[in-house]
């Protein structure tokens, strides 16, 4: 809940071992260089107001609050530390701001209108006042949406890649274009499968945050498991780290509930 | 403008460089090791070699200020905030594509041996006897038996780890022992080999990451963190490999920062004297002479420093009597195959992080088939069990969901094909006569495509691996075409061919520059013809040989 976070777990530090003045540096980074004024100046996240939004494109300590609070609804405490305790929120509103386009952007922005809005409309109440139950009946179906959302926008590019294909006929000579397209090939060897989603082995990063979905729970949804799985918690806690394994055992019997090994640095 | 003497200068320090610098002092030269860039000294400048990866502020992704900076490296992988300072600065060296070229350069002491994918594969003579066979392009002056010994010599000192398979189509090395399958692989090799009589195999990539160690290295870690730096010197670079050996003999000056404007020469005694360096901090220039020069500067750089070159005598430069130099630039066309699941291995899993994976050598056109295209393709591929990263695309949210995507996924397998592309001479590079870099050297131009012969083998390439991953069990199985543009590969080669004929070629079977014997060109733009599998190994093997060519030319004194 915002009203039981401590100053520390709104500041974007995301690691042992990074200093305070670091966690500042990249707090102030992603408040658009908004400068830290007392104690407490984080601490206002836990306003009962339900929305709206800042129009900017910046992130208020308000808005950080709020996206810990989705990404915590997303990847909760369990028998390991959740996505908040993962410091995922200010990591998430870091992303946007670093990451998005600024069509992407404002699609992020007005999704947290959204979401907090259909809050009210089921329960009443905004979604930072809902329980827990409340919010996790709202995200589920949220992720439903925006998994039949995605599914029909896979569908119509790949008919329209299969129209183009039969039109387009023998190859012929193309100028120089920049698609921003990195997709990567998943089952390289070598570090070309750093850009691929669902790599084994990769960290999955660029592929994920290239190409941002229109349908805002799906970027939220995507920030809030890039946020927590790449997090020090992730690594440690909800995975099994190994810095430097040593050696390479090619086959080890794997037992149901083993964490998976974490990707490489 | 004040002159120094060496008896040799290498042009450039990534993989052929290191090894020219190696082989040449250690038969006695003083050598000048000459890099563009700055200075990376092993372990101490791996930065973030070892650091934790969720000390990355965008935990490894790329911003829309990176994007703005980096427009072409933002085309694919090397844009990123792990290793961005291995890549070259796309502002500072322009140049200019007619066509699509992806050009992804590393300039620093080290060059592109610093985040290379290290897969090392040796030619065999279906690669150098292709094109007199198909009576294309040139003859290349060499067979396999002229290297076979060199490439005995770098994978010693490389540490290349492989298995001894047997095959002529992949002749095999001195190889430290394999990073081996894993059961998913293992289980989908044993029935391919079935199946097709061990014609088409699944064999443990061959690697330059040390699986024993080796003067001054530690084996491989299983980190497979390679590309940003290895703090154990287990793969082959320049810093873990071959500048030690040079350096140890005493021989060596390394000098960052020195950019070769053009290579000087007499055109009395037909012999370069040396290089003109421009620094490329103060931008003065200096004079460096030496007996010999060879020029590993990459693929398309010293085929420039080249067109740069004694355009007193020759317009098109040094090299350029044939009509042949800037031309038959190649690449390994990819970025298609095909992947699937794998059944009935929910209780087994792997340890440790292998830097390599699987390949399949070639198996198209020999045996006496014939396709209808020319040459053939391997491929790349691995099998492993998905990762977080699944989460995205399937539904939940809460506890359990967590709970469940920390766990190991499903079993997949893929593999990329990598297939040869034909030498042409329309693929070409020139200089740009209206845009200049930073230093105000005309930039390069360049206009390359694939054509009919590398479409009709890419439908091969997409269904055999659709096909065999079908025929050994493996479930949903999915073919694909990511798209691949010229350059893409990052396996440029060609532009300054070897031959037997000055009057087709720039190079001899030593690697001389016909019109200036002193002058060696060793790294990719000496290629005759692509093969389809890795390039760099052999880059290696025709250095070592001609340096010790040179030598033997230096003591007889011819040159």
């Amino acid at each position: 809940m915002a009203s039981e976070m401590k100053q520390d777990d709104s500041i974007g530090g995301t690691a042992t071992g990074i200093d305070r003045r670091e966690a500042i540096r990249r707090v102030t980074l992603l408040l658009g260089g908004l400068t830290l004024v007392g104690g407490n100046g984080l601490l206002t996240g836990c306003s009962d107001r339900s929305r709206p939004l800042a129009q900017d494109s910046k992130f208020t300590p308000d808005d950080v609050a709020f996206l810990d609070e989705v990404a915590d609804t997303i990847l909760p405490d369990t028998k390991t530390p959740g996505a908040k305790a993962a410091k995922v929120g200010p990591f998430m509103a870091l992303m946007v701001t670093d990451t998005y386009d600024k069509s992407d952007q404002d699609a992020f922005r007005d999704g947290m209108r959204k979401l907090d809005e259909a809050s009210i409309k089921d329960n009443g109440v905004g979604f930072m006042k809902a329980t827990p139950q409340q919010r996790l009946t709202l995200l589920e179906r949220l992720d439903t949406e925006q998994k039949a959302d995605t599914d029909a926008r896979e569908a119509r590019k790949k008919e329209k890649e299969r129209r183009d294909k039969q039109s387009a006929g023998t190859a012929t000579a193309v100028a120089p274009t920049d698609t921003g397209k990195a997709t990567g090939d998943k089952f390289l060897p070598d570090e070309r499968k750093e850009n691929a989603p669902g790599a084994p082995e990769a960290g999955g990063v660029p592929a994920i945050t290239k190409e941002p979905p229109r349908h805002y729970f799906r970027m939220m949804k995507e920030l809030a498991l890039l946020g927590y799985f790449t997090s020090e918690i992730g690594y440690t806690k909800a995975m099994r780290y190994v810095e430097s394994p040593g050696r390479f055992d090619p086959c080890t019997p794997y037992t149901k509930g083993e964490p998976a090994w974490a990707p490489h640095a | 403008m004040q002159a120094s003497e060496y008896d040799a200068i290498v042009v450039g320090s990534g993989i052929s460089g290191g090894w020219a610098a190696k082989e040449l002092t250690e038969k006695g030269l003083r050598v000048l090791l000459l890099e563009r860039g700055r200075n990376v000294e092993h372990i101490k400048d791996y930065v973030n070699a070892t650091k934790a990866p969720w000390e990355y502020l965008h935990r490894g992704g790329r911003t829309k200020a990176m994007e703005e900076e980096y427009q072409v490296l933002k085309r694919d992988y090397p844009l990123n905030e792990k290793n961005l300072s291995f890549w070259v600065n796309d502002k500072e060296s322009p140049y200019t594509e007619k066509k699509r070229f992806d050009w992804y350069r590393g300039y620093q002491v080290g060059g592109r041996s610093l985040m290379w994918g290290r897969q090392s594969y040796r030619h065999g003579d279906i690669d150098f006897e292709a094109n007199t066979k198909e009576g294309l392009a040139i003859d290349w002056p060499i067979r396999y038996a002229d290297i076979a010994p060199w490439y005995d010599k770098v994978e010693r000192h490389a540490g290349i780890s492989g298995s001894r398979e047997g095959l002529a189509q992949l002749p095999d090395g001195q190889f430290q022992p394999a990073m081996p399958l894993n059961c998913g692989e293992e289980l989908v090799a044993g029935k391919l080999s079935k199946l097709y009589d061990g014609r088409r195999r699944i064999i443990p990539g061959r690697t330059a990451n040390a699986t024993k160690a080796l003067e001054g290295r530690a084996p491989c870690q299983y980190r497979n963190a390679c590309w940003l730096g290895c703090p154990y010197g287990a793969y082959f670079s320049t810093q873990s490999s071959t500048l030690p050996a040079a350096a140890k003999t005493g021989k060596l000056t390394l000098k960052p920062w020195s950019i070769v404007s053009e290579v000087l020469y007499d055109r009395n005694t037909k012999r370069a004297t040396g290089v003109r360096v421009l620094d490329a901090i103060s931008e003065q220039t200096t004079d460096y002479s030496a007996k010999v020069v060879f020029l590993c500067a990459s693929t398309l750089n010293s085929t420039w420093l080249l067109m740069r070159s004694a355009t007193d005598v020759w317009p098109g430069g040094l090299g350029s009597s044939s009509g042949e130099l800037g031309h038959n630039l190649m690449d390994h066309h990819f970025r298609c195959g095909a992947e699937g699941k794998l059944e009935g291995m929910d209780d087994k899993y792997y340890y440790g992080r292998r830097p390599t994976g699987f390949y399949i050598p070639r198996y198209r056109n020999l045996f006496g088939e014939k396709r209808d295209y020319l040459r053939g393709f391997g491929y790349q591929g691995s099998a492993g069990r998905e990762g977080w990263s699944r989460a995205v695309a399937e539904l939940g949210v809460g506890g359990a969901f967590k709970d469940q995507m920390a766990l190991p996924g499903e079993w997949t397998v893929g593999a990329t094909a990598f297939g040869e592309m034909l030498p042409n001479h329309e693929n070409k590079i020139s200089l740009d006569p209206t845009k200049k870099d930073k230093w105000g050297l005309p930039v390069l131009s360049i206009d390359c495509a694939t054509g009919e012969n590398e479409a009709r083998m890419r439908k091969d390439m997409i269904a055999d691996m659709g096909d065999m991953l079908e025929q050994t069990g493996v479930k949903d199985v999915r073919t694909y075409d990511n798209e691949y543009f010229p350059g893409m590969g990052i396996h440029e080669m060609g532009t300054a061919r070897m031959g037997k004929d000055p009057k087709t070629s720039v190079l001899n079977s030593h690697n001389q520059v016909w019109d200036a014997p002193n002058v060696f060109v060793t790294d990719g733009s000496c290629m005759t013809s692509a093969s389809c599998v890795n390039p760099s190994l052999t880059y290696m093997a025709l250095t070592a040989r001609a340096a010790d060519f040179a030598v033997n030319e230096l003591n007889r004194r011819n040159l």
